[in-house]
């Protein structure tokens, strides 16, 4: 984006729907996917009289999060009520939290192992609790049909997540909504599923363009419906395009323009105006009488912290120092979740070679769980199975290409890899035939020798196709090591 | 402090109010007299002083996260001035 | 004398001994209601039929020696504003005319758990805003020692009802006084607990930071029998409070030895009736000769309390009544007219806009869309922190008064209304001079702390007038033993009207 014309700043507003059994103020259960209209109680139906008490599980699950985020949570939190008008929202306020937030100041640190962007810590602003709302459906000719509504979502606990405006490229914000969400799915404080709407990104954004009078911003624009990561990186890229062609029409800058909000509209890859949702966007944010102040003790936090996973930014550093993977290894490992790392330790425990189980775990393994369609917990060879097939590899017993095709008979018939070996009829070559097979073929092919001498070491090549045909067994490693050893000692 | 008649419809429509010309006359007189009123807190000085939200100290009422059943659908829609037996039925949210 | 002229805690001892049955009592107070209500309009709706039904069924338990409940076979009647279970709840408004909540309120559950029998729904003033009853989108109820006056507001309803022996007991609501002044101007005994001692679940709420139930009844004995059965701690509730409640009606007759009563001098400054100031002080005489010591106190910020309540309460009241939008329940405004006015008025709100408006404005009385438009202006940006974070400033300095106030005396004594009862239509144009009616009486509620309501007199046109006791949080068994020391020293709780 260096060469751009213009910055794009970004700011997110992720909302995270929390993995509790009830809703935030009512015992509704909150369980996704169920007929409209039949997880709902007096209290979130917002009728006259209710009264709400707080979800204990989603306070908890609240400051655990925060906490992860490296939030600083205050001892005295307490509840706004934000006041407006939409037929999803029963009450005709949503209870949530404005000057006195559960957390703040905390922050995430994104980076990118293909070099897309600079590494990055991304300050986070705030993560408070409010109730979710219904959901509207709207039918396709607007303004005559009416709207129908279904609440069975009314009130469940969202955590509300607010970056400062730190990102600066919408890959840069892809980034942050991935590993923001791993983070999330390594606490297990959300089901994390973006088509589900349990994890859902505003993203406010505007240009920093320089000119010759000096930087200008362009506008604030909110954009909303951004419901995957893709979308998300294209939302906010089709809009600051669209902001750079309007200020080069308009000449609008920060200031001239209120706030706008605009939605992503995935299907023609465009953001919209959204008037409905601007129009007297003052909320009238006051404590909310029904519901008493929160009050956490230190050492209320800190037994809470001690209850957060190792996170994935300390998991891909700790593979890094302490079992020798690759950044880029131990990069994709982490970002599959906990149950392939988990995996992938135990392999490490039983098998000699980090490196060589880490890239089998990242190759093979990953492929075939991504193949599959299934989960870790789904696969059915054990990393002692696996182990055990890793350790002809590293005796120079298998080479690699044979040791997929034994991996996959292993995967279909559970067998152990030298069962498998065996069955499959590969034989062990023994060292000295091996080096008389290479001898011969030297002797055989004094092309190969001189171009060898004469700094060609592919050449060798030729004489690992003849030692194969020879002796299917072979491993072509060894015989490329022995070759080139012979070579170089004549 | 002045309120205008300009400012109460302003604030008719953030209430979701309606009123006719002359209700909008009477509301604004009111509101003024009262407004003029209240502005007598404007006499103390307050600037040390904690604001109180709650008659109570009370903090902390907390539920344990357990389901209890919720109302049957057709509870739930019984009262609705609108509904199609499975949703609330509203005017459509999108305008025009 | 008859048995609905006798006090609630006498008709309890006929029905234990079997003199009466509750089906009899039921039927006597029917009748009554039958007889006089029609000039006083203290009732939205009587429930005759289910009443007998549990009259009958709770004489049936008493037969088979059953255990039963602490008001077994006791008709109560509840102002419209609590939440019965698919029963119309409408709290006073059109907004509500069909509406039949799918829940009960807790008052309601401890009411049916201490056996007692529902009677019907008393009149109030649209959404308890008001001071005579006069805002019921229904009909006006009227004063019953003088039809031709109001019987206070917003439990006016439920004031009048007991004054007329059409009901021993009810139940009212007290945000800014509304239990309290309806009790004085119709010569009854009215409590407002202690914020947070009777649950609010399922009371629709209007300023949910100064909304409490209570009693209202003959005596103060009654007060307290009804106030044990409303008061405890639900988890439903989070702002109701898990303190033990005492058994107000066994100690009630235990008077207080040491009793101090702090006297704010400037409760008999301008604008109070001399009638009513030489009642009061007549009451304190009493006192005195019981033995308690007076003693003059100050409540620096109560002059400041009309304007902080009139902040406060818009502002709750706004976003409370925020919910009442046609959409899930209660009234919606005819979708044609709601087109056909935009058509007329070309203005692009768009239709669901437009249903809320006019479903706001039609369902909606005139006062109730006074208060929602001083909350929503007070509340808007700019302003919050002159009007709303003022006003919560203040109410802290009004709060503090009274805990300096309680550390010198036990409890407040003063007047409840600065007026006897006016007359209907008389304040009905001016806001002000109606707000200014709960001029000693809102404080309490900013505070939080527990008042008492109860006669002390009549004025030469035969008007009740009432004394009120204020005491610190949770006090309410003293309140209730200090008041019935005056009760047994006087016989103001014994006369009754003649209803015309
Ligand atoms: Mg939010
Ligand atoms: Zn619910």
């Amino acid at each position: 984006m260096s060469d751009a014309a213009y910055d794009i700043v970004i700011g997110l507003e992720v909302h995270v729907q929390l993995k509790t059994n009830t809703k935030l103020f009512c015992r509704c259960s909150t369980e996704f996917g169920n007929p409209p209209n039949t997880q709902t109680c007096p209290v979130c139906l917002g009728m006259p009289g209710s009264l709400p008490v707080m979800n204990s599980k989603a306070y908890f699950l609240g400051m655990k999060t925060a906490l992860a985020l490296n939030c600083r949570i205050p001892n005295y939190t307490k509840w706004d009520r934000k006041n407006y008008f939409y037929p999803d929202l029963p009450k005709g306020y949503q209870t949530s939290q404005f000057d006195l937030p559960m957390s703040e100041e905390g922050y995430l640190d994104i980076k990118s192992t293909k070099d897309e962007f600079e590494p990055r810590r991304v300050r986070i602003i705030r993560a408070h609790l409010e109730e979710d709302a219904g959901k509207s459906m709207h039918d396709e000719a607007a303004g005559r049909a009416d709207s129908r509504i279904d609440l069975n979502r009314t009130g469940t606990p969202l955590l509300e997540i607010v970056s400062y405006p730190d990102m600066r490229s919408a890959v840069e914000a892809k980034a942050y909504m991935q590993e923001l969400r791993l983070l999330l799915t390594y606490l297990d404080v959300s089901d994390c599923n973006m088509q589900e709407g349990s994890l859902r990104c505003d993203a406010n954004v505007n240009l920093h363009i320089p000119t010759d009078d000096g930087m200008i911003a362009t506008p604030i624009v909110e954009i909303k419906n951004m419901n995957s990561f893709r979308s998300v990186e294209r939302g906010i890229t089709y809009e600051a395009k669209r902001q750079y062609d309007v200020w080069k029409e308009t000449g609008k800058v920060l200031g001239e323009l209120p706030k706008q909000t605009r939605g992503w509209d995935d299907s023609a890859q465009v953001t919209r105006s959204q008037r409905e949702k601007e129009e007297s966007a003052d909320y009238r944010y006051f404590p909310c009488p029904d519901l008493v102040p929160v009050v956490v003790t230190d050492e209320q936090i800190e037994e809470v912290r001690k209850e957060i996973v190792e996170l994935p930014a300390m998991l891909r550093e700790r593979l890094e120092s302490d079992f020798g993977l690759t950044t880029y290894t131990a990069d994709v490992i982490v970002n599959q979740g906990r149950g392939l790392v988990d995996y992938f330790l135990k392999l490490a425990a039983v098998s000699e070679d980090n490196k060589l189980a880490g890239n089998w775990v990242q190759g093979e393994v990953l492929r075939t769980l991504n193949e599959l369609e299934i989960t870790v917990d789904e696969f059915n060879m054990s990393p002692e199975q696996l182990a055990g097939l890793l350790k002809l590899i590293q005796s120079g017993d298998l080479d690699s290409s044979k040791a997929k095709s034994v991996f996959a008979v292993m995967l279909e018939s559970g067998k152990s890899a030298a069962d498998v070996v065996d069955e499959m009829g590969i034989e062990k070559v023994d060292q000295g035939e091996l080096e008389d097979l290479c001898r011969q073929l030297i002797e055989r092919n004094q092309r190969v020798v001189d171009d060898v001498k004469s700094g060609n070491e592919k050449a060798v090549g030729a004489l690992i196709g003849q030692a194969k045909k020879e002796n299917p067994n072979v491993n072509p490693g060894q015989v490329r090591q022995i070759c080139l050893d012979i070579i170089n000692d004549m | 402090m002045s309120l205008t008649r300009q400012d109460v419809e302003k604030v008719a429509l953030l209430a979701r109010l309606k009123f006719d010309e002359e209700q909008l006359d009477k509301m604004t007189d009111h509101m003024v007299q009262i407004v003029q009123y209240v502005h007598k807190l404007s006499e103390l000085n307050t600037d040390d002083v904690e604001p109180m939200a709650h008659a109570l100290d009370v903090h902390n009422a907390l539920a344990e996260d357990v389901p209890r059943p919720s109302l049957s659908r057709e509870e739930a829609l019984k009262n609705a001035p609108k509904s199609d037996g499975e949703y609330f039925r509203v005017p459509a949210v999108l305008g025009e | 004398m008859s048995i609905i002229q006798k006090s609630a805690t006498e008709q309890l001892a006929l029905l234990q001994s079997g003199e009466i049955t509750s089906a009899e009592l039921t039927q006597a107070y029917l009748e009554r209601i039958n007889a006089v209500d029609t000039s006083v309009g203290a009732f939205l709706r009587v429930e005759s039929e289910t009443a007998l039904a549990q009259a009958v069924k709770i004489d049936r338990k008493r037969k088979a020696g059953e255990s039963l409940g602490k008001l077994a076979g006791l008709p109560v009647a509840i102002k419209d504003i609590l939440c019965t279970i698919n029963t119309p709840t409408t709290c006073g408004s059109r907004m509500l005319e069909n509406f039949a909540p799918p829940y009960n309120a807790t008052v309601v559950e401890n009411l049916l758990a201490a056996d007692a029998v529902i009677l019907g729904r008393t009149n109030m003033d649209e959404f308890a805003m008001g001071s005579s009853t006069e805002n019921s989108a229904y009909h006006p109820t009227y004063n019953p020692w003088d039809t031709s006056r109001i019987p206070g507001g917003s439990s006016g309803g439920a004031a009048a009802c007991v004054s007329a022996d059409m009901a021993p007991l009810s139940v009212g609501t007290d945000t800014g006084g509304s239990i309290r002044q309806p009790a004085a101007l119709c010569g009854c005994v009215g409590l407002k607990p202690t914020y947070g001692r009777v649950s609010r679940y399922g009371l629709i709420a209007f300023a949910s930071s100064l909304d409490q139930i209570g009693p209202l009844a003959k005596t103060v004995e009654d007060a307290a029998l009804l106030m044990e059965v409303l008061a405890g701690y639900d988890p439903l509730d989070s702002t109701s409070v898990n303190i033990p409640v005492p058994a107000y009606s066994e100690s009630v007759g235990k008077p207080l030895e040491n009793l101090t009563l702090g006297v704010v001098e400037h409760h008999f400054g301008e604008g109070i009736d001399p009638e009513i100031e030489s009642a009061v002080k007549q009451a304190i005489a009493i006192y005195e000769s019981l033995g308690a010591s007076i003693k003059n106190i100050e409540l620096p910020h109560a002059d400041y309390g009309i304007a902080t309540y009139y902040i406060i309460a818009p502002c709750e009241a706004s976003s409370n009544l925020a919910r009442y939008d046609g959409a899930h329940y209660g009234y919606r405004a005819d979708q044609a007219e709601v087109l056909a006015e935009l058509a007329e008025d070309g203005s692009d709100e768009g239709p669901l806009v437009r249903m809320y408006r006019k479903t706001r404005s039609q369902g909606f009385g005139a006062e109730v869309q006074r208060r929602i438009m001083l909350g929503t202006y007070a509340l808007s940006e700019g302003y919050y922190d002159a009007f709303y974070l003022k006003a919560q400033k203040v109410r802290r300095l009004i709060r503090k008064d009274y805990d300096q106030a309680f550390e010198q005396v036990d409890m407040i004594i003063g007047p409840v209304t600065a007026n006897p009862a006016f007359a209907k239509g008389e304040k009905a144009s001016d806001p002000m001079a109606m707000y200014l009616e709960d001029l000693y009486t809102v404080t309490a509620n900013l505070a939080g702390v527990a008042g008492i309501s109860l006669p002390c007199g009549f004025t030469e046109n035969g008007l009740p007038i009432g004394l009120q006791l204020q005491a610190a949080p949770f006090q309410e068994e003293k309140l209730l033993r200090a008041a019935q020391m005056f009760q047994n020293a006087t016989d103001f709780h014994t006369r009754r009207p003649e209803i015309s």
